[in-house]
């Protein structure tokens, strides 16, 4: 019986197996569009539009969306323009620095600071350089979702929060209320701040970025309370419009002694690191490198077609460069 | 500690196999009663005393360390950290061995890319294509394991490209099995060793424990440091995490073969090499193979890990998915690591049971098995022909090469995921927070809380008594001595307060995984329906990367201690439900068909008979149940856990937080083997009572 039934499954597999043969042989061979996709390399060999040949180039990839635009661009732009290899590599912020010295990586498209990093590789160690500002404006402070700055407009005032601080109660803020952090890589000086600002208030983290996001999404959705640490430019503030808290104004310095921090952030003019080794190659991409400006705009749309209309980030990439091109001509210039 | 032991899948009464637990002792209910009443009655002293001392003492001793404060144990693992940064272009021992290991790594798994995952230098495709490896992979689990794993394996692989990401799969296919040869060739030959040799044995094992409870977030970083961004470091983050099971079970296997057997092949002048191939490796084989599956399943436990220092494959979708908070593109490729697993699986326990089923016990089959054993040999012959078709046609036509999807088309199933659990998502969350946000509150405010106080906020010294006396009372020496060394380090990685807070929170979830593990596993043991329901749920819950619910349960539950407590039971509940399914599934027909004769109901049968007599596998379940709960305290710190888990990511994210992030790592290591040892030694106590 059960041999039989066999046999009858393997007749039906080996049928198949033939119909696919007989399906597949007025299809393409492997050789035929080979050769097809391969004369492009070949052509890039000779072109590459009269500069230094680009080779390989390594973008470290951290892993946030506004980070993806900016990589996506420059990566669009260094393989159709200059004919590069590019070469993408997932990292967090850390390895990728560590990737400058070892040559497996060369550049850091979006930089959040990182003043420890900055001290070990660029003062330090000299293996890598500042590539100049990206353009973006990062902002970087308190925020809570928009329902509250509707129903409560004084709580945008710092002054107020005391007022409201039984609102942000939760049961990991011990009695008091609640500031949602987010994971300890962000630059954060929080726990200062509601020290010397004398709030009633505790600083809880919430581990990552995904479960402050996911936090703020639900806080908007279901009308709960909720006071955050977020910062911009970020994809989430164009589906939920989150509202900044007003802290006392950053001046020169007010943040010198972290203990002592009793102001807002300062505005983060967000830059690009790159190898030292890679800048000082003659490699068109690291023109491209120095060379890429662009507005929170620009990105927060980039950034949109990768969130909302769920293009890929290399998609995304090639869509907003194709819409723009006198801004790309500005990068490959000079 | 017996983490890796456990299947992870579907295997039945093997849980039990590979920790060494005890047979269940048919012995007088009555003498254990009385015992365990008296040991129930110590427990109680031990806490009244604690809690009366804690409330005269409270706040004292509690050894608190601030979020960024730094101890000088934590600045000079920093400078261990530097000395090798500054020094592995010049060492010697960078030069020659970590390079040349990388160098070995890196070849190996790019060999395996090229011939599954990606094209060659030069090429455009793979030198399979996916029909090859489709017609490759349902032969070979034909031939090894049984026709029905085949069909499954076809069916799971072309799921794969169905759902639209046959490329990214097979890139995590073959980095596990890089990361798996490894672990083969390195774990075999080292189980073999401990297997013969005691003191190797107890050498190797707390390295063992280390290297499956250390989390990985700890050494990602000076791993890649070490062995540079790329396959290798990938390769060896898998490793360290995979080869444990299979030199556990191996060592396991040798070790159970009948003493008798051993020496009367040496009786018969068989060298010791004979001996280890003619007797022990072939009589160990199926534990071995086990060992295999638990290997492989581990590997593709650390996929998403791996991920965040650019290892290939389906974790990199997973990590993408999350920073858009996209949770049906993360499920979807959730869902394909499920897949590959369960094909993984079946193809590797089917393989061990027709191993089992060698040809010496070929005689005793019945007729009908010796018929389909006839038609296997030309069955297969065919099959090998149509596989080689299959490779052929794979490397000469294109539709054969690339899987032919098209994002959108009908037969888009990775469409149909992602929007199915987009939306169940979306409804969960809009539909039960005001249930889910009365609940977290209730177990925070009443179970964590006051746990947490009485650990937290009692005087270190006083916790450690209570905890030596506990352990002396479940398990006397074996468990107190480790409690000694264990709480003494805990001590001297400045976290003990941090260390605290995360046992509340692992006891509380321990408590809800055997909630979960008695409930569940009464039922799916007393009913075949029911279990045939509910396993490959739990398949799939101890698979899914929890990166993927991590959205779900931040959102219904808020981030904290509870959303931390509920990641936990997720993963480690199933574990606990199958172990003890698998105990109520082994108390003896006869003896519940007498029960129910003397006119027991089915409530009695279960609290009279099935429990007390499963009683080794609950104790069994509690200690797997433990370390579960514990290796995703750093995924609990992802989603507001807070204390040890936040430790370890701020020593990964963070280049001054490092040290510290280290030494969380080994609170947790410590946590975990305090507590494995304490429960292995009170199941030892309760599997020999009171003679």
């Amino acid at each position: 019986m059960r041999g039989l039934r066999t046999a009858r499954v393997t007749a039906l597999v080996a049928s198949a197996a033939v119909a696919l043969v007989l399906s597949g042989c007025g299809g393409a061979k492997v050789g035929d569009t080979g050769a097809a996709s391969s004369a492009a390399p070949a052509a890039s060999g000779s072109g590459g539009g009269g500069g230094a040949e680009c080779g390989t180039f390594n973008i470290a990839i951290n892993n946030w969306v506004g980070y993806e635009a900016n990589a996506a661009v420059v990566g669009y732009v260094a393989e159709r323009d200059l004919k590069c290899k590019v070469v993408k590599k997932d990292l967090k912020e850390e390895v990728a620095w560590q990737g400058f010295e070892s040559g497996e990586v060369d550049v850091v498209l979006e930089n959040w600071g990182h003043p420890d990093l900055v001290k070990k590789y660029i003062d330090e160690k000299q293996v890598a350089v500042d590539a100049g500002l990206t353009g973006n404006k990062g902002v970087i402070g308190w925020y809570v979702p928009p329902w509250m700055a509707a129903k409560y407009p004084d709580i945008t005032d710092w002054k107020n929060l005391n007022k409201y601080a039984d609102l942000f109660k939760t049961t990991e803020s011990g009695g008091k209320g609640q500031v949602l952090d987010g994971d300890r890589a962000f630059v954060t000086n929080d726990e200062a701040l509601v020290k010397n600002l004398n709030l009633n208030y505790k600083v809880v983290y919430s581990g990552s970025e995904t479960a402050l996001i996911t936090a703020f999404r639900q806080a908007e959705k279901q009308k709960k309370p909720l006071l955050g640490y977020f910062y911009e430019p970020q994809w989430f503030l164009s589906e939920v419009k989150l509202v900044k808290v007003n802290l006392p104004p950053y001046t020169d310095g007010c943040d010198a002694d972290p203990a002592k921090v009793a102001c807002d952030y300062p505005p983060y003019e967000l830059n690009k690191i790159a190898s030292k080794k890679f800048m000082d190659s003659g490699s068109p991409a690291a023109k491209l490198v120095k060379n890429f400006t662009w507005t929170n705009d620009d990105q927060n749309l980039v950034a949109k077609y990768i969130t909302v209309d769920k293009l890929s980030a290399a998609d995304a990439g090639k869509k907003w460069v194709e819409e723009n091109p006198d801004k790309v001509k500005a990068w490959l210039a000079g | 500690m017996s983490t890796a032991t456990t299947p992870t899948a579907r295997d039945g009464g093997d849980g039990a196999a590979g920790s060494g637990t005890p047979e269940p002792v048919e012995v007088g209910v009555v003498v254990r009663g009385r015992r365990r009443l008296t040991t129930a009655a110590q427990v109680a002293v031990v806490l009244v005393v604690w809690i009366v001392a804690w409330a005269a003492l409270r706040g004292t001793h509690t050894l608190p360390l601030a979020p960024s404060d730094l101890t000088s144990l934590h600045h000079s693992l920093n400078d261990a950290r530097d000395w090798v940064d500054d020094n592995r272009n010049s060492s010697p021992i960078f030069l020659y061995v970590f390079n040349e290991i990388r160098v070995v790594l890196n070849a190996l798994s790019q060999m395996f890319m090229n011939l599954v995952a990606v094209p060659p230098e030069g090429a455009q495709f793979p030198r399979l294509g996916w029909l090859g490896v489709v017609a490759l992979f349902t032969f070979v689990a034909t031939w090894l394991g049984n026709l029905r794993v085949g069909l499954l394996t076809l069916v799971g692989l072309v799921f794969l490209g169905l759902q639209g990401l046959w490329v990214p799969s097979m890139e995590t296919l073959a980095v596990t099995a890089a990361a798996v040869l490894v672990a083969l060739a390195i774990g075999i030959p080292l189980g073999v060793l401990a297997g013969f040799n005691n003191r190797f044995d107890r050498l190797i094992t707390p390295l063992l424990d280390f290297m499956q409870t250390m989390p990985p977030f700890v050494y990602l970083a000076p791993l890649a440091l070490f062995f540079g961004i790329g396959l290798a470091s990938a390769v060896i983050t898998t490793l360290v995490f995979a080869a444990p099971p299979v030199i556990r079970l191996t060592a396991h296997g040798i070790r159970s073969v009948n003493k008798a057997t051993v020496e009367a092949s040496q009786s018969l002048g068989a060298t010791p090499g004979q001996t280890l191939r003619g007797v022990l490796l072939p009589m160990s084989r199926r534990t071995i193979v086990l060992g295999i599956n638990q290997t492989i399943m581990a590997a593709l436990a650390m996929v998403t890990i791996a991920a965040l220092i650019d290892g290939p494959g389906l974790g990199k979708n997973v990590i993408k998915a999350l920073s858009t908070v996209d949770v049906g593109t993360a499920f979807n490729a959730g869902l394909a690591l499920v897949v590959l697993a369960i094909v993984l699986d079946r193809t590797t326990t089917a393989m061990a049971l027709r191993s089992e089923g060698g040809s010496h016990t070929q005689r005793h089959r019945s007729p009908l098995a010796r018929r389909v054993e006839q038609w296997r040999r030309p069955l297969l012959g065919v099959g090998a022909a149509i596989t080689l078709v299959a490779v052929w046609l794979s490397r000469t036509y294109v539709a054969y090469a690339e899987f032919p999807f098209t994002a959108g088309g009908t037969w888009d199933l990775g469409r149909h995921v992602r929007r199915g659990a987009d939306s169940v998502t979306t409804w969960v969350q809009d539909t039960f927070p005001v249930l889910s946000e009365g609940l977290m509150t209730w177990v925070t405010r009443g179970i964590i809380d006051p746990l947490q106080a009485l650990l937290e906020t009692s005087p270190w010294w006083l916790t450690s008594i209570a905890i030596l006396a506990l352990a002396w009372i479940l398990g006397r020496w074996r468990a107190t001595v480790p409690a000694v060394i264990c709480l003494g380090l805990m001590v001297w990685t400045g976290l003990w307060q941090d260390s605290m807070i995360t046992l509340a929170s692992t006891l509380v979830a321990t408590l809800l995984v055997m909630l979960l593990g008695v409930g569940v596993g009464v039922w799916m043991g007393r009913s075949d329906r029911a279990d045939a329901v509910i396993r490959p749920v739990l398949d799939a819950a101890q698979v899914l990367p929890p990166f993927v619910y991590m959205v779900p349960v931040v959102a219904l539950f808020a981030p904290g201690r509870f959303s931390a407590i509920v990641a936990a039971v997720v993963y480690a509940a199933p574990v606990a439900i199958k172990i003890c399914a698998d105990g109520i599934r082994t108390v003896s027909a006869t003896t519940v068909e007498a029960a129910v004769a003397a006119g027991s109901t089915t409530s009695q049968v279960v609290r009279k008979v099935q429990l007390p007599m499963a009683t080794p596998a609950v104790t069994l379940a509690t200690n797997q149940g433990l370390i579960f709960v514990l290796s995703m305290v750093v995924m609990g710190g992802l989603v507001g856990g807070g204390a040890l888990g936040n430790d370890v990511v701020g020593g990964f994210t963070q280049r001054e937080l490092f040290g510290k992030g280290l030494a969380a790592g080994l609170a947790i290591v410590l946590l975990g083997i305090m507590l494995d040892r304490v429960t292995q030694a009170a199941s030892r106590r309760v599997g020999r009572p009171g003679r």
